[in-house]
């Protein structure tokens, strides 16, 4: 079953076409790849998915759901969740709060409620605060609760940010370059936690990733993007044999001496 | 270099607390300290040393480390007892206390707004002008004056409601503020940073405006002039002279109604300020203060984490605004007289400067600020240009340079450089203690396991404010 599907997306800058035409589907627990050069559109097409961009043409369906012209925060709350290219964390906030800040959609405690301390608040509170912990616990991160953000080195951000993510209870969850700027050794841990992330918690993975070994080792499906149009889809192995795909990335000699 | 020095001081600071904080010391010194501050009040009510030291109690106690019950009961007979015994002896020290509780309570107002949501907000005073204005007006004849010219009233014109209206209008005066705040967030705070500032200050300079001029067609401000009179809240007879039987004797002389009055907007201020902390605490330490904090830190991740951005950043508005509103209901009974010029620019300012110098986001530091901006304002540097004078009309000289007091220049008034000293004071903050006189810090969370050892743990210590929070430092 198709999780988010979308029919011909097409997002503008002014005269520039950043994403075109994109007929695009996730099935339902799938980690799939969005590969490309630099520049193709690949986080312009998931800021469309998100709402941050309302496309210009086309539609989104996600489970079930009309996305285009949605808030981000409707969207973030019927079950999409993203991680950024730049990790974007609360950095003057610890991170249970950055955690916590994520459930911002799941949490029903209204002003009153806050400001009389009622048994409703204190006893959402204390779960949302202990599946903080949980969810620190899963992705790895161990007594830097009450650490703020921005004073954790850069491989912990990135795992605070999933958990930030995970906070939503997302049905998908959107990474964007999720392993940039980690050795090799920390790269393979992120991507036994992005496989544990759909086999324990079942949720849908749609990353950006520029490193091969990642992209390879993990998808089950990908999407190959160059000048804003999806250019090639399928299985890793018929990705890593595509002439279009080699011609995208290393040139058209590159791949006719390939041939 | 700066850095070092820096650091030298605050190691100093450091070290003289670990000195104090050592068993039973911390007692005994705020003890004290209280007790010899109010002594010295007391005993000479117009040093104006004496009255630092006694206003300084305040950050002892509060800086210590005693237990929570012991501070708050300290508290209580320093606001309660010894503030209006010393008040009504010497009425310009209720006034100064008055005036920072005003902008203690604007402050922490503008600190939900600026500290905790990141909204700089630099027109803020015109929603404490908008609580002025509607008590002013309902509280006055003004409603009978519409088409009278400004600053004629027929003799023998009814006030249009009970003095004791002012009650209902404490409410009404947060609601007016709180939906204005609504009415001018809602197109305004789509933007971001600079632009909102911009805009901010336009509107607080449009309600000043609008208060200058709506004298005509229909005569609602009586324009530069100002409202008066307007009612305060009646004082019952009978218990005021129960208060007198007990207070004469100890300020020395016969408390006039006059006096009544200040003390009963004194300890309605002190209200306010309780309230404001109160729901500034809770509301930081809920979704909603979480959501702020987010976006103050990064609005884009923020809208990313589902946080509905513009719902959001309106109640931060209107909160602030709220608080502003209250105030400026109290204010406006207080004085018994509003005017366009107590809602300029400069007050906006001059309310942020608190909030930056005691410490943007941070509920004691934006107190200590407000406290420090208004005796600077009132009373150093007016003490300072009085003792100048002084010093210009003796015959003194200075010696080695040979320069007589007399020929110094009456320019050089201290009094008027106030602004001056204010861009200094801010510039020196911002290089030493960007983050202000008492920085922000966060809670600390412990697995709920955890939490039961370390509390108990930490019993004797009595946690106070700030035991539970880790401290923002200096970036």
């Amino acid at each position: 079953m198709a999780l988010i599907e979308t029919h011909n997306v097409t997002k503008r800058f002014g005269g520039l076409q950043a994403v075109g035409h994109m007929d695009f589907v996730v099935e339902q627990g799938r980690i799939v790849s969005i590969i490309g050069p630099n520049g193709a559109g690949k986080t312009t097409f998931f800021n469309t998915l998100t709402g941050i961009y309302r496309p210009e043409e086309g539609e989104i369906i996600f489970d079930g759901h009309h996305l285009v012209g949605k808030r981000p925060d409707q969207i973030t709350s019927l079950g999409i969740a993203r991680t950024f290219q730049n990790i974007r964390l609360f950095g003057a906030m610890t991170v249970i709060e950055n955690i916590m800040v994520g459930m911002h959609p799941r949490l029903r405690q209204s002003m009153a409620d806050a400001l009389l301390r009622t048994g409703k608040f204190k006893k959402e509170e204390t779960s949302a605060h202990d599946r903080a912990f949980e969810l620190m616990a899963f992705v790895g991160l161990k007594e830097v609760g009450n650490e703020l953000a921005r004073n954790l080195p850069y491989g912990l951000q990135r795992r605070v940010e999933i958990a930030r993510a995970l906070a939503s209870d997302p049905k998908l969850l959107l990474l964007d370059e999720p392993t940039a700027g980690m050795n090799p050794k920390e790269t393979d841990e992120a991507v036994g936690l992005f496989r544990s992330l759909r086999d324990e918690l079942g949720v849908t993975i749609l990353l950006i990733e520029h490193s091969m070994r990642v992209v390879m080792d993990i998808s089950e499906r990908i999407t190959v993007m160059d000048y804003g149009e999806k250019i090639a889809e399928g299985l890793p192995v018929e990705i890593g044999n595509n002439p279009k795909v080699i011609e995208a990335y290393l040139g058209r000699g590159a791949a006719e001496l390939l041939e | 270099m700066e850095k070092g020095r820096q650091f030298h001081f605050s190691e100093w600071l450091q070290s003289l607390r670990t000195k104090l904080n050592q068993g039973k010391t911390p007692y005994i010194f705020s003890f004290l300290y209280l007790a010899v501050g109010t002594a010295l009040v007391y005993l000479s009510p117009r040093s104006l040393l004496a009255f630092l030291l006694f206003i300084s109690s305040a950050l002892v106690i509060f800086g210590l480390r005693l237990e929570t019950r012991y501070k708050v009961i300290l508290a209580a007979i320093a606001l309660l007892i010894l503030v209006p015994i010393v008040g009504v002896r010497n009425i310009f020290y209720l006034e100064v206390i008055f005036q920072i509780s005003v902008f203690a309570a604007l402050a922490l107002g503008l600190n939900i707004v600026v500290g905790f949501a990141g909204l700089l907000d630099m027109g803020y005073v015109a929603f404490y002008a908008v609580g002025a204005y509607t008590w002013a007006f309902f509280g006055s004849q003004q409603p009978f004056l519409l088409h009278e010219i400004p600053g004629t009233a027929p003799p023998g014109t009814p006030f249009f409601l009970p003095a004791d209206a002012f009650y209902l209008f404490v409410f009404i005066g947060i609601a007016v503020a709180a939906l204005t705040g609504i009415l001018l967030g809602t197109p305004v705070l789509r933007l971001r940073g600079d632009y909102l500032a911009i805009v901010t200050l336009a509107f607080g300079e449009v309600i000043r405006v609008l208060a200058n001029n709506l004298d005509k067609p229909l005569n609602l401000t009586n324009g530069p002039q100002g409202i008066t009179p307007i009612q305060r809240p009646t004082l019952p007879e009978p218990l005021l002279n129960g208060i007198r039987v007990v207070l004469n004797p100890l300020v020395g002389h016969n408390v006039s109604e006059g006096d009544f009055y200040n003390l009963f907007f004194y300890l309605a201020a002190l209200v306010v300020i309780l309230v404001v902390i109160l729901v500034a605490r809770r509301l930081d330490d809920s979704r909603i203060g979480r959501a702020w904090t987010a976006i103050r830190e990064d609005e884009t991740a923020a809208i990313a984490m589902g946080i509905p951005l513009v719902r959001m950043k309106l109640a931060a508005f209107a909160c602030g605004a709220s608080f502003a509103g209250v105030m400026g209901v109290l204010f406006a009974a207080s004085r018994t007289f509003v005017s366009p010029e107590s809602f300029s620019f400069m007050q906006s300012i001059g309310v942020l400067t608190m909030v930056i110098l005691g410490g943007i986001g941070s509920i004691p530091g934006v107190i200590v600020g407000a406290a420090v901006v208004t005796i600077l304002n009132l009373q150093v540097l007016q003490g300072f240009s009085l003792y100048l004078s002084q010093l210009r009309q003796s015959d003194s000289v200075i010696p080695l340079i040979n320069f007589a007091w007399k020929d110094l220049s009456t320019q050089l008034d201290p009094a008027k450089y106030q602004k001056m000293v204010f861009g200094l004071i801010l510039v020196l903050m911002m290089i030493y203690r960007p983050a202000g006189l008492i920085p922000a810090a966060r809670r600390k969370r412990e697995l709920a396991k955890e939490e039961a050892k370390e509390s108990s743990d930490d019993d004797d210590s009595g946690a106070g404010l700030e035991a539970e929070e880790v401290s923002h430092g200096a970036d």
